[in-house]
C-alpha cells in the first residue's frame, strides 16, 4: 500500500493508529449548520466508517476506520456539506481542504442565548471565508460574551463579544437591578450616584448585563458591535498558557484584518526547520518579541476611537521546558 | 364623523398638529430589547404615521406621557423653591382600547381621589387619544373577560389599511383638518376583538382570606423581584421621590419623582428602617389582589385591564392571568381551612 500521509492530511484525513484506516474530519465553522447535512455525515459513517462519528471538541465530526481506498467516494459524499457550510474548495468533489488552520469555532452566539452581544456563527463564517484553505497552524474561536463558553483564552485569536452600554437617564427609576447584576455577576462597574447610575469605562467588560436586567430599557445596547481581542492562548506540551488582552473595543473589520496580518507574519518568520513545518505562533512571538510581531499585525489597521490597544504584553503559563 | 385619507395627507396633519404638540405612539427601537439584535416596541415621539407601530403590542404603556418615568418636580435652594416648568408642547397620544380604559384608572387615582395631581394634571389637561384597533388579540391578551376590549370615549380612531388611513373624528378641534384632506366620507368604527385566547375567572366570592392561601409561595422563589410586570403595567400608578443635593455645594437641589414598583426592594422602606413582604410571594398577592380586588373594592371596576403585559416582559414566565385563575382554588383552600 502507498499513500502520500503529506497529501492525506491536507484533504483533512488523519492518519490513524489502525493501519489502512484513515479518519474523515469534518469541519463546521462556527459550530453550526442545517440539520438535512448530518444525513451526509450519517451515510459516511455508515457505508464507509464503523458506524459511528465522534464530535470534534473544535465543532466538527470525525468519521473513523474509513479505508485508503474509499477516500474518493468518501470526498463525493462530502460535497454537499461543503457546499452547504460555504468552505472554500479548491476542487470540486475533492473533500476538504487543507487542514493547517483549524476549524473556528463558536458559542452558540445571539441566535439562541440571551447573553451573547452578536452572532458568532456569522462572525466565525466571515473569518473561515477570509482566511481557508491555509496549511499554517491557526486556532480561532469566538464567544458571545464574556463568559468565554468557547474558551476563546486557550486560542491563538480569542473573539469575545462586547457591547458598550447606552444609558438613558431619563428612563432610569433608580431600582439597582443593573447595578446589583454588575456587582454580583460580572465587575462592579456600576454604582449609584444621586439616584442615578455611573459607569466606571475603564473597568466595564461590556458584558451586558446591566442591559439585560434593566427593566425600564434606561439601559440599551450599543448600535455598534465591540469586541475584545484576545492573543495567544494556546495548549500543548512546552508552555500552556491563557491569552492575553490586545485591544478591547476593537470592531470586526480590525479584527479580520488583523488575523490576516497574522498570516503575513508567519510566513516571514516561521521556524522552517519545525517538525512537520508547523510552528504555533506563541512560539514566533516568544522568539521575534511582541513589539515585532505588533508591527506586523497592525499594518493597515484603523481602529475605532473607542478602541483600547495593548502597550505591550506578557503572557504567563505553566513552563515547562 | 368618518373619513378616508392618503396616509401622506394624514402625514400633513400630523406634522401641522407637531407644531403644539407631541404625538407619542408604540415605536419600533432597532436592537433594543435587553438582548442583542432583538428589537423593542415602546412609546416613542413620531412624525409619520409609518412610524407607529399598529400590528405588534407595545412592551411599555402610554402612561410614560402622563406621567413620566422620571419626572422633576420642583427646584431648591436654602429659602427658596421653584417649580420645574411644563411640557411647552401638550401631548397626543396613540393607544388602544384596553389602555383607554387604563387611562381611566390613572384619572381615578391623580385626579378624582383627593385634590387632583398638579403634576398630572397639567400633562393631562390638553393631552388627545386617538385609538388604534385590534383586529386579532395578542398572546396573553385577556381584555373581553375584563371588559376593556370596546372603548368609545377616543378623539380619534386611526386604522392604516393599504396605503389609506380612515379616521373617526370625535374631537371638534381636528374637524377642519379631516374634513379638508379627506378623499371620502365614510362610516369608520373602530375593530375590537370579541374574544381572546387567555381567559380569566375572578370568584364571585374572592376575599383578602386568599392572603392565607398557599397559592403564593411558589413565587417566592420563581419571581426575581425586577418589577418589569409593574413598569410595563398601564394602570399602575405608583411613584417615589427622590430628593437631590447638587454635588458643589449641596444647598441646591431638585425633587424628581419616579416609577415605583411594588415588586421591587425598597418600596415599602419606612422611617425606621423597618419594611415589609420580604418574601415575593407576599408581593406577588399585594399586587395581584390590588389589581383585581382591592382597588375594585374602592372604585366599583376592576384596575386590571387584560392588556396581559405583564405576561410578556416577566423574565420568569410567570402568568398574572394565571395567578387570577389560581384565586378560585385559593379561595376554596382558605374556606376549607375556616370550616375545619
Amino acid at each position: 500500500m502507498d499513500m502520500n500521509t503529506k497529501k492525506l492530511k491536507k484533504n483533512a484525513f488523519r492518519i490513524t493508529k489502525k493501519r489502512y484506516l484513515t479518519a474523515s474530519r469534518v469541519r463546521v465553522p462556527g459550530g453550526h449548520m442545517n440539520a438535512e447535512l448530518l444525513a451526509a455525515v450519517t451515510k459516511i459513517a455508515k457505508e464507509y466508517g464503523n458506524g459511528t462519528v465522534h464530535i470534534t471538541s473544535r465543532q466538527g465530526f470525525e468519521i473513523p476506520d474509513i479505508p485508503f481506498g474509499d477516500i474518493p467516494k468518501v470526498n463525493e459524499l462530502l460535497q454537499p456539506l461543503i457546499e452547504g457550510l460555504h468552505i472554500n474548495q479548491q476542487a470540486k468533489d475533492g473533500g476538504y481542504p487543507s487542514s493547517g488552520t483549524r476549524n473556528i469555532t463558536a458559542c452558540i452566539g445571539n441566535c439562541v442565548c440571551p447573553y451573547a452581544c452578536y452572532d458568532t456563527t456569522a462572525f466565525a463564517k466571515r473569518v473561515e471565508g477570509a482566511i481557508f484553505p491555509n496549511d499554517l497552524h491557526f486556532k480561532i474561536a469566538l464567544t458571545g460574551c464574556p463568559n468565554d463558553c468557547a474558551k476563546v483564552r486557550m486560542h491563538d485569536f480569542g473573539v469575545i463579544g462586547m457591547t458598550l452600554p447606552q444609558y438613558d437617564k431619563g428612563r432610569c427609576v433608580n431600582c439597582e437591578a443593573c447595578v446589583k447584576a454588575c456587582k454580583k455577576k460580572s465587575v462592579e462597574a456600576l454604582k449609584t450616584v444621586n439616584f442615578k447610575v455611573e459607569r466606571n469605562h475603564a473597568k466595564c467588560i461590556g458584558c451586558g448585563e446591566c442591559v439585560i436586567n434593566c427593566p425600564t430599557r434606561a439601559w440599551t445596547r450599543s448600535s455598534e458591535q465591540y469586541y475584545r481581542l484576545t492573543l495567544m492562548g494556546r495548549t500543548g506540551k512546552k508552555n500552556p498558557r491563557l491569552g492575553e488582552d490586545f485591544i478591547k473595543w476593537v470592531d470586526e473589520d480590525s479584527i479580520v484584518k488583523i488575523i490576516l496580518n497574522t498570516y503575513g507574519y508567519v510566513k516571514e518568520y516561521i521556524d522552517t526547520s519545525a517538525p512537520g513545518g508547523k510552528e504555533h505562533i506563541g512560539y514566533i512571538i516568544d522568539r521575534t518579541g511582541f513589539a515585532e510581531y505588533k508591527k506586523w499585525a497592525m499594518k493597515g489597521v484603523g481602529l475605532g476611537s473607542d478602541a483600547e490597544l495593548r502597550e505591550t504584553i506578557y503572557w504567563g503559563g505553566v513552563d515547562y521546558t | 364623523m368618518g373619513y378616508v385619507l392618503k396616509t401622506k395627507d394624514m402625514d400633513a396633519i400630523l406634522k401641522k398638529w407637531g407644531g403644539d404638540a407631541i404625538i407619542f405612539a408604540p415605536v419600533r427601537y432597532a436592537g433594543q430589547s435587553e438582548f442583542s439584535g432583538q428589537d423593542s416596541i415602546r412609546y416613542g415621539a413620531v412624525k409619520s404615521i409609518g412610524d407607529i407601530v399598529f400590528d405588534e403590542k407595545s412592551s411599555f404603556t402610554f402612561k410614560e406621557a402622563l406621567l413620566p418615568l422620571c419626572e422633576t418636580l420642583f427646584y431648591f435652594t436654602e429659602n427658596s423653591v421653584k417649580e420645574a416648568d411644563g411640557k411647552e408642547k401638550s401631548a397626543i397620544i396613540f393607544l388602544r382600547s384596553c389602555d383607554l380604559h387604563a387611562l381611566r384608572v390613572f384619572d381615578e387615582i391623580y385626579l378624582n381621589s383627593g385634590p387632583a395631581d398638579y403634576y398630572y394634571a397639567r400633562l393631562r389637561e390638553n393631552a388627545r387619544f386617538i385609538l388604534m384597533g385590534c383586529e386579532k388579540s395578542f398572546r396573553n391578551c385577556f381584555c373581553v373577560d375584563m371588559g376593556t376590549n370596546i372603548s368609545q370615549n377616543y378623539d380619534a380612531y386611526i386604522k392604516l389599511d393599504e396605503g389609506n388611513v380612515h379616521v373617526d373624528n370625535k374631537f371638534d378641534g381636528w374637524t377642519a383638518d379631516f374634513e379638508s384632506a379627506a378623499q371620502s366620507s365614510a362610516t369608520v368604527t373602530p375593530d375590537y376583538v370579541t374574544d381572546t385566547d387567555v381567559h380569566v375567572r375572578i370568584p364571585e366570592n374572592l376575599s383578602l382570606d386568599v392572603m392565607d392561601s398557599n397559592m403564593w409561595t411558589e413565587y417566592d422563589t420563581r419571581c426575581i423581584n425586577c418589577g418589569r410586570c409593574n413598569f410595563s403595567c398601564p394602570t399602575c400608578t405608583c411613584f417615589t421621590m427622590q430628593d437631590i443635593h447638587y454635588t458643589d455645594n449641596g444647598w441646591a437641589g431638585e425633587r424628581r419623582r419616579v416609577h415605583a414598583s411594588c415588586m421591587v426592594d425598597g418600596f415599602t422602606d419606612v422611617a425606621g428602617g423597618a419594611s415589609y413582604r420580604q418574601g415575593n410571594g407576599q408581593r406577588m398577592r399585594f399586587k395581584a389582589l390590588h389589581k383585581v380586588y382591592d382597588y375594585k373594592k374602592r372604585f366599583g371596576y376592576h384596575m386590571c385591564v387584560g392588556c396581559g403585559r405583564c405576561d410578556d416582559v416577566c423574565p420568569e414566565y410567570i402568568s398574572f392571568s394565571t395567578i387570577i385563575n389560581k384565586l378560585e382554588q385559593g379561595m376554596e383552600e382558605v374556606t376549607v381551612n375556616d370550616e375545619k
